[in-house]
Protein backbone atom coordinates (compact mmCIF):
# COMPACT_ATOMS: atom_id res chain seq x y z
CA UNK A 1 0.00 0.00 0.00
CA UNK A 2 2.82 2.19 0.86
CA UNK A 3 4.64 1.43 -2.27
CA UNK A 4 1.64 2.14 -3.83
CA UNK A 5 1.24 5.43 -2.00
CA UNK A 6 4.72 6.22 -2.64
CA UNK A 7 4.32 5.71 -6.60
CA UNK A 8 1.52 7.91 -7.50
CA UNK A 9 3.31 10.75 -5.20
CA UNK A 10 5.94 10.62 -7.20
CA UNK A 11 4.25 10.05 -10.42
CA UNK A 12 2.17 12.78 -10.27
CA UNK A 13 5.79 15.36 -8.77
CA UNK A 14 3.69 16.09 -5.21
CA UNK A 15 6.98 16.89 -3.40
CA UNK A 16 8.17 18.94 -6.24
CA UNK A 17 5.50 20.85 -6.94
CA UNK A 18 5.10 21.51 -3.44
CA UNK A 19 8.67 23.08 -3.72
CA UNK A 20 7.72 25.08 -6.62
CA UNK A 21 4.48 26.47 -4.72
CA UNK A 22 6.89 28.04 -1.59
CA UNK A 23 9.43 29.53 -3.78
CA UNK A 24 6.71 30.98 -6.12
CA UNK A 25 4.90 32.10 -3.13
CA UNK A 26 8.50 33.90 -2.06
CA UNK A 27 8.83 36.04 -5.25
CA UNK A 28 5.62 38.62 -3.75
CA UNK A 29 6.91 38.49 -0.52
CA UNK A 30 8.36 41.78 0.80
CA UNK A 31 12.36 42.11 0.04
CA UNK A 32 14.12 42.10 3.16
CA UNK A 33 17.78 43.62 1.37
CA UNK A 34 19.23 46.62 3.18
CA UNK A 35 21.26 49.36 0.30
CA UNK A 36 23.88 50.11 2.56
CA UNK A 37 25.27 53.67 2.15
CA UNK A 38 21.52 54.73 1.53
CA UNK A 39 19.89 52.71 4.34
CA UNK A 40 21.54 51.39 7.73
CA UNK A 41 20.31 49.35 10.07
CA UNK A 42 19.32 50.74 13.40
CA UNK A 43 22.09 50.58 15.77
CA UNK A 44 22.74 50.21 19.41
CA UNK A 45 24.70 52.72 21.57
CA UNK A 46 26.83 49.89 22.73
CA UNK A 47 27.49 49.61 19.46
CA UNK A 48 31.67 48.46 19.14
CA UNK A 49 33.38 49.97 15.97
CA UNK A 50 36.47 52.36 15.47
CA UNK A 51 38.53 53.36 18.53
CA UNK A 52 39.05 56.78 19.78
CA UNK A 53 40.69 58.29 22.18
CA UNK A 54 38.49 61.01 24.37
CA UNK A 55 39.65 64.43 25.88
CA UNK A 56 37.51 66.43 28.34
CA UNK A 57 35.54 69.45 27.40
CA UNK A 58 38.82 71.75 28.55
CA UNK A 59 40.74 70.20 25.79
CA UNK A 60 42.83 67.91 28.11
CA UNK A 61 43.41 64.21 26.88
CA UNK A 62 41.71 61.95 29.02
CA UNK A 63 44.40 59.02 29.22
CA UNK A 64 46.29 59.02 32.43
CA UNK A 65 48.65 56.08 31.02
CA UNK A 66 47.17 53.05 33.59
CA UNK A 67 47.97 50.86 30.99
CA UNK A 68 45.01 48.70 32.22
CA UNK A 69 43.32 48.46 28.41
CA UNK A 70 47.00 46.96 27.15
CA UNK A 71 46.32 44.61 30.03
CA UNK A 72 43.46 43.40 29.40
CA UNK A 73 43.32 43.08 25.53
CA UNK A 74 43.20 39.38 24.46
CA UNK A 75 44.67 40.34 21.35
CA UNK A 76 47.32 42.01 22.47
CA UNK A 77 46.98 44.86 20.06
CA UNK A 78 47.32 47.83 22.49
CA UNK A 79 50.86 49.59 23.05
CA UNK A 80 51.39 51.57 25.38
CA UNK A 81 54.73 54.22 26.30
CA UNK A 82 54.14 56.27 29.35
CA UNK A 83 55.97 58.82 31.27
CA UNK A 84 55.76 62.23 32.73
CA UNK A 85 54.99 64.94 30.47
CA UNK A 86 57.37 67.79 30.09
CA UNK A 87 55.35 70.67 30.46
CA UNK A 88 53.32 70.00 33.64
CA UNK A 89 54.86 66.70 34.89
CA UNK A 90 51.95 65.05 35.07
CA UNK A 91 51.61 61.34 34.19
CA UNK A 92 50.67 60.92 30.14
CA UNK A 93 51.00 58.72 27.16
CA UNK A 94 53.79 59.37 25.08
CA UNK A 95 52.78 56.36 22.93
CA UNK A 96 49.19 54.55 22.38
CA UNK A 97 48.67 52.39 19.07
CA UNK A 98 46.04 49.69 18.32
CA UNK A 99 47.05 47.38 15.36
CA UNK A 100 43.97 47.18 13.71
CA UNK A 101 44.22 44.14 12.11
CA UNK A 102 44.96 42.39 15.64
CA UNK A 103 41.97 43.96 17.46
CA UNK A 104 38.97 41.84 17.89
CA UNK A 105 36.13 44.84 18.78
CA UNK A 106 35.70 42.89 22.09
CA UNK A 107 35.39 46.24 24.43
CA UNK A 108 37.58 44.82 27.16
CA UNK A 109 39.64 48.23 26.83
CA UNK A 110 36.64 50.65 26.75
CA UNK A 111 35.58 48.27 30.08
CA UNK A 112 38.58 48.51 31.56
CA UNK A 113 39.44 52.43 31.45
CA UNK A 114 39.29 53.95 34.70
CA UNK A 115 38.61 57.97 32.78
CA UNK A 116 36.77 56.55 29.71
CA UNK A 117 39.38 57.56 27.65
CA UNK A 118 39.60 54.96 24.76
CA UNK A 119 36.13 54.22 23.48
CA UNK A 120 34.98 52.22 20.50
CA UNK A 121 32.73 54.84 18.17
CA UNK A 122 29.53 53.64 15.89
CA UNK A 123 32.37 54.15 12.91
CA UNK A 124 32.29 50.81 10.96
CA UNK A 125 32.90 51.10 7.61
CA UNK A 126 36.38 52.27 7.35
CA UNK A 127 39.75 50.97 5.30
CA UNK A 128 43.11 51.27 4.97
CA UNK A 129 44.87 52.12 1.52
CA UNK A 130 48.56 51.84 2.50
CA UNK A 131 50.47 48.77 4.34
CA UNK A 132 51.40 49.77 7.57
CA UNK A 133 47.87 52.61 7.94
CA UNK A 134 46.01 49.92 9.90
CA UNK A 135 48.61 51.03 13.32
CA UNK A 136 46.33 54.15 14.56
CA UNK A 137 48.85 56.39 16.39
CA UNK A 138 48.00 58.33 19.06
CA UNK A 139 47.23 61.24 17.20
CA UNK A 140 44.90 59.68 14.88
CA UNK A 141 42.95 57.95 17.77
CA UNK A 142 42.51 61.20 19.40
CA UNK A 143 41.84 63.34 16.26
CA UNK A 144 38.93 60.92 15.39
CA UNK A 145 37.85 61.00 19.01
CA UNK A 146 37.52 64.91 18.30
CA UNK A 147 35.13 64.08 14.96
CA UNK A 148 32.98 62.26 16.59
CA UNK A 149 32.63 63.67 20.49
CA UNK A 150 29.05 64.82 20.31
CA UNK A 151 28.17 60.86 19.59
CA UNK A 152 30.42 59.17 21.79
CA UNK A 153 29.31 61.48 25.00
CA UNK A 154 25.63 61.03 23.99
CA UNK A 155 26.02 56.83 23.60
CA UNK A 156 28.20 57.19 26.99
CA UNK A 157 25.50 59.14 28.86
CA UNK A 158 22.55 57.01 27.09
CA UNK A 159 24.20 53.63 28.61
CA UNK A 160 25.54 55.65 32.14
CA UNK A 161 22.72 54.02 34.39
CA UNK A 162 23.33 50.44 33.34
CA UNK A 163 27.04 50.64 33.69
CA UNK B 1 26.86 33.81 -60.30
CA UNK B 2 25.03 37.13 -58.97
CA UNK B 3 22.61 35.07 -57.88
CA UNK B 4 24.60 33.00 -55.77
CA UNK B 5 26.31 36.19 -54.40
CA UNK B 6 22.59 37.96 -53.71
CA UNK B 7 21.72 34.80 -51.71
CA UNK B 8 24.66 34.34 -49.76
CA UNK B 9 24.16 38.23 -48.66
CA UNK B 10 20.48 37.09 -47.71
CA UNK B 11 21.52 34.01 -45.77
CA UNK B 12 23.62 35.94 -43.99
CA UNK B 13 21.22 39.00 -43.23
CA UNK B 14 18.57 35.97 -42.15
CA UNK B 15 21.40 34.68 -39.95
CA UNK B 16 21.94 38.03 -38.48
CA UNK B 17 18.20 38.51 -37.36
CA UNK B 18 18.12 35.48 -35.67
CA UNK B 19 21.34 35.82 -34.03
CA UNK B 20 21.34 39.46 -32.75
CA UNK B 21 18.49 39.15 -30.65
CA UNK B 22 18.96 35.85 -29.74
CA UNK B 23 22.80 37.38 -28.29
CA UNK B 24 20.71 39.83 -26.52
CA UNK B 25 17.96 37.44 -24.97
CA UNK B 26 20.49 35.79 -23.68
CA UNK B 27 22.25 38.96 -22.05
CA UNK B 28 18.84 39.82 -20.17
CA UNK B 29 18.31 36.15 -19.52
CA UNK B 30 21.42 36.29 -16.88
CA UNK B 31 19.71 39.36 -16.10
CA UNK B 32 16.11 37.70 -15.32
CA UNK B 33 17.87 35.06 -13.46
CA UNK B 34 20.00 36.97 -11.44
CA UNK B 35 16.79 39.17 -10.72
CA UNK B 36 13.91 36.14 -10.00
CA UNK B 37 16.44 34.04 -8.00
CA UNK B 38 17.10 37.32 -5.74
CA UNK B 39 13.14 37.54 -5.26
CA UNK B 40 12.49 34.04 -4.73
CA UNK B 41 15.24 34.46 -2.16
CA UNK B 42 13.91 37.64 -0.80
CA UNK B 43 16.88 39.91 -1.99
CA UNK B 44 16.79 42.53 -4.87
CA UNK B 45 18.97 41.07 -6.90
CA UNK B 46 21.11 43.42 -9.51
CA UNK B 47 19.92 47.13 -9.25
CA UNK B 48 23.27 49.37 -9.63
CA UNK B 49 24.08 49.51 -12.88
CA UNK B 50 21.69 51.80 -14.81
CA UNK B 51 18.13 52.28 -13.60
CA UNK B 52 16.77 48.76 -11.70
CA UNK B 53 20.44 47.51 -12.87
CA UNK B 54 19.08 47.27 -16.45
CA UNK B 55 22.52 47.87 -17.87
CA UNK B 56 24.25 45.19 -15.63
CA UNK B 57 24.02 42.35 -18.49
CA UNK B 58 26.08 44.71 -20.68
CA UNK B 59 28.49 45.61 -17.33
CA UNK B 60 29.04 41.86 -17.42
CA UNK B 61 30.05 41.67 -20.79
CA UNK B 62 32.41 44.43 -21.05
CA UNK B 63 34.03 43.14 -17.87
CA UNK B 64 34.87 39.89 -19.28
CA UNK B 65 35.79 41.12 -22.96
CA UNK B 66 38.69 42.89 -21.22
CA UNK B 67 39.77 39.70 -19.20
CA UNK B 68 42.53 38.17 -20.19
CA UNK B 69 42.17 34.81 -21.91
CA UNK B 70 44.57 32.36 -19.80
CA UNK B 71 45.97 28.94 -21.01
CA UNK B 72 47.18 26.96 -18.55
CA UNK B 73 50.54 25.76 -19.23
CA UNK B 74 50.16 22.49 -19.09
CA UNK B 75 47.05 22.38 -21.45
CA UNK B 76 46.73 21.43 -25.14
CA UNK B 77 46.61 24.67 -26.70
CA UNK B 78 44.63 24.44 -30.15
CA UNK B 79 41.81 21.94 -28.16
CA UNK B 80 41.76 24.21 -25.52
CA UNK B 81 40.95 27.36 -27.44
CA UNK B 82 38.74 25.45 -29.21
CA UNK B 83 36.62 24.11 -27.67
CA UNK B 84 34.39 26.65 -26.48
CA UNK B 85 33.65 27.22 -30.11
CA UNK B 86 32.70 23.67 -30.10
CA UNK B 87 30.37 23.77 -27.38
CA UNK B 88 28.99 27.52 -28.66
CA UNK B 89 28.54 26.75 -32.71
CA UNK B 90 25.82 23.53 -32.40
CA UNK B 91 23.57 26.12 -29.82
CA UNK B 92 23.42 28.52 -32.60
CA UNK B 93 23.34 26.15 -35.43
CA UNK B 94 20.40 24.29 -34.11
CA UNK B 95 18.10 28.00 -34.48
CA UNK B 96 18.52 27.42 -38.00
CA UNK B 97 15.30 25.13 -38.13
CA UNK B 98 13.16 26.90 -35.75
CA UNK B 99 10.06 27.97 -37.14
CA UNK B 100 9.21 31.34 -35.07
CA UNK B 101 6.22 31.74 -37.52
CA UNK B 102 4.13 30.29 -40.44
CA UNK B 103 7.15 29.59 -43.33
CA UNK B 104 8.84 32.08 -41.06
CA UNK B 105 12.21 30.12 -40.89
CA UNK B 106 15.43 30.03 -41.97
CA UNK B 107 15.64 26.42 -43.21
CA UNK B 108 12.03 24.72 -43.47
CA UNK B 109 13.86 21.38 -43.60
CA UNK B 110 11.90 17.97 -43.59
CA UNK B 111 14.18 16.59 -41.32
CA UNK B 112 14.24 19.60 -38.15
CA UNK B 113 13.56 17.66 -35.48
CA UNK B 114 16.76 15.22 -36.20
CA UNK B 115 18.87 18.14 -36.99
CA UNK B 116 17.99 19.00 -33.94
CA UNK B 117 18.38 16.43 -32.37
CA UNK B 118 21.75 16.18 -33.74
CA UNK B 119 23.17 19.66 -32.53
CA UNK B 120 21.99 19.45 -29.06
CA UNK B 121 23.71 16.07 -29.15
CA UNK B 122 26.84 17.55 -30.83
CA UNK B 123 27.28 20.39 -28.02
CA UNK B 124 28.58 17.37 -25.48
CA UNK B 125 32.16 17.22 -27.48
CA UNK B 126 32.77 20.98 -26.96
CA UNK B 127 32.33 20.24 -22.96
CA UNK B 128 35.01 16.71 -23.14
CA UNK B 129 37.05 18.50 -24.97
CA UNK B 130 37.24 21.70 -22.26
CA UNK B 131 37.69 19.06 -19.99
CA UNK B 132 40.18 17.15 -21.26
CA UNK B 133 42.41 20.22 -22.55
CA UNK B 134 42.37 22.13 -19.41
CA UNK B 135 44.83 19.26 -17.82
CA UNK B 136 42.67 19.85 -14.67
CA UNK B 137 41.35 17.19 -12.79
CA UNK B 138 38.35 19.25 -11.93
CA UNK B 139 37.76 20.30 -15.47
CA UNK B 140 38.02 16.27 -16.65
CA UNK B 141 35.77 15.05 -13.52
CA UNK B 142 33.37 17.85 -14.79
CA UNK B 143 33.25 16.87 -18.33
CA UNK B 144 32.82 13.43 -17.49
CA UNK B 145 29.87 13.73 -15.66
CA UNK B 146 28.46 15.89 -18.54
CA UNK B 147 29.06 13.13 -20.75
CA UNK B 148 27.57 10.42 -19.17
CA UNK B 149 24.57 12.65 -18.09
CA UNK B 150 24.02 14.03 -21.44
CA UNK B 151 24.16 10.59 -23.23
CA UNK B 152 21.63 9.01 -20.75
CA UNK B 153 18.82 11.72 -21.06
CA UNK B 154 19.52 11.92 -24.78
CA UNK B 155 17.70 8.74 -24.99
CA UNK B 156 14.88 9.65 -22.49
CA UNK B 157 14.65 12.71 -24.71
CA UNK B 158 14.81 11.07 -28.03
CA UNK B 159 12.10 8.45 -26.99
CA UNK B 160 9.83 11.98 -25.69
CA UNK B 161 10.25 13.25 -29.35
CA UNK B 162 9.69 9.84 -31.18
CA UNK B 163 5.56 10.62 -29.57
CA UNK B 164 6.10 14.10 -30.76
CA UNK B 165 6.85 12.02 -34.57
CA UNK B 166 3.73 9.84 -34.09
CA UNK B 167 1.46 12.25 -33.02
CA UNK B 168 2.01 14.97 -35.87
CA UNK B 169 3.09 12.45 -38.39
CA UNK B 170 5.65 14.85 -39.62
CA UNK B 171 9.83 15.42 -38.94
CA UNK B 172 9.31 19.18 -39.90
CA UNK B 173 9.05 21.67 -37.14
CA UNK B 174 6.65 23.50 -39.14
CA UNK B 175 4.65 20.80 -39.89
CA UNK B 176 4.53 19.49 -36.19
CA UNK B 177 3.08 22.74 -35.00
CA UNK B 178 0.21 23.04 -38.23
CA UNK B 179 -0.55 19.10 -36.59
CA UNK B 180 -1.63 21.12 -33.75
CA UNK B 181 -3.51 23.67 -35.16
CA UNK B 182 -7.31 24.16 -32.99
CA UNK B 183 -6.69 26.04 -29.78
CA UNK B 184 -5.44 24.92 -25.85
CA UNK B 185 -6.91 21.53 -26.15
CA UNK B 186 -5.71 20.97 -29.41
CA UNK B 187 -2.22 21.14 -28.80
CA UNK B 188 -0.06 17.80 -28.37
CA UNK B 189 0.40 18.63 -24.08
CA UNK B 190 -2.64 16.87 -23.12
CA UNK B 191 -2.34 13.52 -25.05
CA UNK B 192 1.96 14.01 -24.32
CA UNK B 193 1.63 14.55 -20.64
CA UNK B 194 4.06 12.36 -19.50
CA UNK B 195 6.73 12.64 -22.80
CA UNK B 196 6.40 16.57 -21.70
CA UNK B 197 7.12 15.72 -18.08
CA UNK B 198 10.22 14.02 -19.92
CA UNK B 199 11.17 16.05 -22.34
CA UNK B 200 11.61 18.91 -20.62
CA UNK B 201 13.43 17.67 -17.48
CA UNK B 202 15.65 16.10 -19.79
CA UNK B 203 15.97 19.34 -21.13
CA UNK B 204 16.96 20.94 -18.04
CA UNK B 205 19.25 18.04 -17.75
CA UNK B 206 21.06 18.40 -21.30
CA UNK B 207 21.49 21.94 -20.44
CA UNK B 208 23.62 21.66 -17.47
CA UNK B 209 20.84 23.36 -15.48
CA UNK B 210 20.08 23.05 -12.26
CA UNK B 211 19.13 20.88 -10.49
CA UNK B 212 21.13 18.67 -12.81
CA UNK B 213 24.27 21.46 -12.83
CA UNK B 214 26.66 17.96 -11.75
CA UNK B 215 28.95 18.76 -14.42
CA UNK B 216 29.69 22.24 -13.35
CA UNK B 217 29.19 21.37 -9.24
CA UNK B 218 30.67 24.37 -7.81
CA UNK B 219 30.89 23.05 -4.52
CA UNK B 220 32.42 19.59 -5.43
CA UNK B 221 34.69 20.11 -8.62
CA UNK B 222 34.60 23.89 -8.29
CA UNK B 223 33.37 24.92 -11.76
CA UNK B 224 33.39 21.79 -13.49
CA UNK B 225 34.66 21.39 -17.32
CA UNK B 226 35.10 25.40 -17.13
CA UNK B 227 37.04 26.02 -14.00
CA UNK B 228 40.58 26.67 -16.23
CA UNK B 229 38.14 29.57 -18.62
CA UNK B 230 38.24 32.99 -18.19
CA UNK B 231 37.39 35.83 -20.14
CA UNK B 232 35.58 35.48 -23.59
CA UNK B 233 36.41 31.47 -23.61
CA UNK B 234 34.52 31.51 -20.58
CA UNK B 235 31.99 33.89 -21.49
CA UNK B 236 31.11 31.56 -24.86
CA UNK B 237 30.45 28.75 -22.03
CA UNK B 238 27.98 31.06 -20.44
CA UNK B 239 26.44 32.38 -23.81
CA UNK B 240 26.03 29.24 -24.95
CA UNK B 241 24.30 27.49 -21.85
CA UNK B 242 21.52 30.25 -21.66
CA UNK B 243 21.07 30.01 -25.74
CA UNK B 244 20.68 26.23 -24.69
CA UNK B 245 18.17 27.08 -22.25
CA UNK B 246 16.15 29.62 -24.80
CA UNK B 247 16.41 27.18 -27.16
CA UNK B 248 14.96 24.13 -25.07
CA UNK B 249 12.28 26.17 -23.82
CA UNK B 250 11.33 27.26 -28.02
CA UNK B 251 11.63 23.57 -28.95
CA UNK B 252 9.17 22.47 -25.78
CA UNK B 253 6.56 25.22 -27.15
CA UNK B 254 6.55 23.86 -30.89
CA UNK B 255 6.47 20.52 -29.78
CA UNK B 256 3.83 20.57 -26.71
CA UNK B 257 2.26 23.62 -27.13
CA UNK B 258 1.36 24.77 -30.57
CA UNK B 259 4.55 27.04 -30.84
CA UNK B 260 3.19 30.17 -32.77
CA UNK B 261 -0.84 29.28 -32.60
CA UNK B 262 -3.05 31.26 -30.90
CA UNK B 263 -4.15 29.46 -27.87
CA UNK B 264 -7.53 31.10 -28.27
CA UNK B 265 -8.45 29.42 -31.34
CA UNK B 266 -11.89 28.37 -31.39
CA UNK B 267 -13.24 30.31 -28.81
CA UNK B 268 -15.98 32.56 -30.83
CA UNK B 269 -15.59 36.28 -29.02
CA UNK B 270 -12.07 35.55 -28.01
CA UNK B 271 -10.17 34.03 -31.35
CA UNK B 272 -11.49 37.36 -32.85
CA UNK B 273 -9.75 39.75 -30.10
CA UNK B 274 -7.00 38.57 -30.11
CA UNK B 275 -6.76 37.36 -33.75
CA UNK B 276 -4.35 40.30 -34.21
CA UNK B 277 -1.39 39.20 -32.12
CA UNK B 278 1.36 37.86 -34.48
CA UNK B 279 2.46 34.22 -34.09
CA UNK B 280 5.37 35.05 -33.18
CA UNK B 281 4.28 37.03 -29.77
CA UNK B 282 2.77 33.94 -28.89
CA UNK B 283 5.50 31.75 -29.72
CA UNK B 284 8.16 34.36 -27.53
CA UNK B 285 5.36 34.85 -24.77
CA UNK B 286 4.96 30.64 -24.15
CA UNK B 287 8.67 30.25 -24.65
CA UNK B 288 9.33 32.58 -21.63
CA UNK B 289 7.18 31.04 -19.42
CA UNK B 290 9.22 27.83 -20.00
CA UNK B 291 12.46 29.91 -19.13
CA UNK B 292 11.16 31.05 -16.38
CA UNK B 293 10.29 27.76 -14.83
CA UNK B 294 13.91 26.71 -16.10
CA UNK B 295 14.90 29.70 -13.67
CA UNK B 296 12.06 28.70 -11.02
CA UNK B 297 13.53 25.04 -10.99
CA UNK B 298 17.15 26.48 -10.34
CA UNK B 299 15.84 29.03 -7.40
CA UNK B 300 13.82 25.84 -5.49
CA UNK B 301 15.55 22.45 -6.21
CA UNK B 302 18.74 21.21 -4.72
CA UNK B 303 21.16 19.37 -6.62
CA UNK B 304 20.97 16.15 -7.45
CA UNK B 305 23.11 13.76 -6.76
CA UNK B 306 24.79 11.19 -9.36
CA UNK B 307 23.39 7.93 -8.64
CA UNK B 308 20.31 9.84 -8.32
CA UNK B 309 20.60 11.05 -11.54
CA UNK B 310 21.13 8.05 -13.51
CA UNK B 311 18.89 6.21 -12.03
CA UNK B 312 15.64 8.60 -12.73
CA UNK B 313 17.47 9.05 -16.38
CA UNK B 314 17.55 5.32 -17.21
CA UNK B 315 15.13 3.26 -14.51
CA UNK B 316 12.60 6.01 -14.64
CA UNK B 317 12.17 8.45 -18.06
CA UNK B 318 13.51 5.47 -20.54
CA UNK B 319 10.48 3.16 -19.22
CA UNK B 320 7.76 5.73 -18.83
CA UNK B 321 8.40 6.70 -22.13
CA UNK B 322 8.42 3.41 -23.92
CA UNK B 323 5.20 3.02 -21.96
CA UNK B 324 3.50 5.57 -23.06
CA UNK B 325 4.39 5.25 -26.62
CA UNK B 326 2.48 2.30 -26.68
CA UNK B 327 -0.38 3.70 -25.11
CA UNK B 328 0.10 6.98 -27.74
CA UNK B 329 -0.02 4.09 -30.64
CA UNK B 330 -3.39 3.00 -29.18
CA UNK B 331 -5.20 6.23 -28.99
CA UNK B 332 -3.36 7.05 -32.73
CA UNK B 333 -5.15 3.94 -34.09
CA UNK B 334 -8.17 4.56 -32.45
CA UNK B 335 -8.38 8.22 -33.45
CA UNK B 336 -8.79 9.74 -29.94
CA UNK B 337 -10.14 13.53 -30.85
CA UNK B 338 -9.37 16.30 -31.14
CA UNK B 339 -6.01 15.51 -31.97
CA UNK B 340 -5.94 12.01 -33.87
CA UNK B 341 -9.58 12.30 -35.51
CA UNK B 342 -9.59 10.89 -38.81
CA UNK B 343 -6.20 8.93 -38.38
CA UNK B 344 -7.60 6.09 -36.46
CA UNK B 345 -7.73 2.49 -38.45
CA UNK B 346 -10.26 0.93 -35.29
Amino acid sequence: MSKLKHFFKSFTLRDLLTGLRITGKHLWRRKVTIQFPEEQTPQSPRFRGLHALRRYPNGEERCIGCKLCEAVCPAAAITIDAGPRQSDGTRRTTRYEIDMFKCIYCGFCEESCPVDSIVETRVMDYHFEKRGDHILTKAQLLAIGDKYEEQIAEDRRQDAKYR
Amino acid sequence: MLDMIIDFFVIGAKIGLILLPLILAVAYTTYAERKIIGYMQMRLGPNRVGPKGWLQPIADVIKLLMKEVVVPSGSNKALFLLAPILFIAPSFAAWAVIPFDVELALANSDVGLLYILAMTSIAVYGVIIAGWASNSKYALLGSLRSASQIISYEIAMGFALVGVLMASGSMNLGEIVKAQDGGLLHWFWIPLLPLLVIYWVSGVAETNRAPFDLPEGESEIVAGFHVEYAGISFALFFLAEYANMILISVLTTLFFFGGWLNPFQGIPFVEEVTGWIPGIAWLLLKAGFFLFLMIWLRATFPRYRYDQIMRLGWKVFIPVTVVWLMILTFMIKAGVGPWFTGRGVL
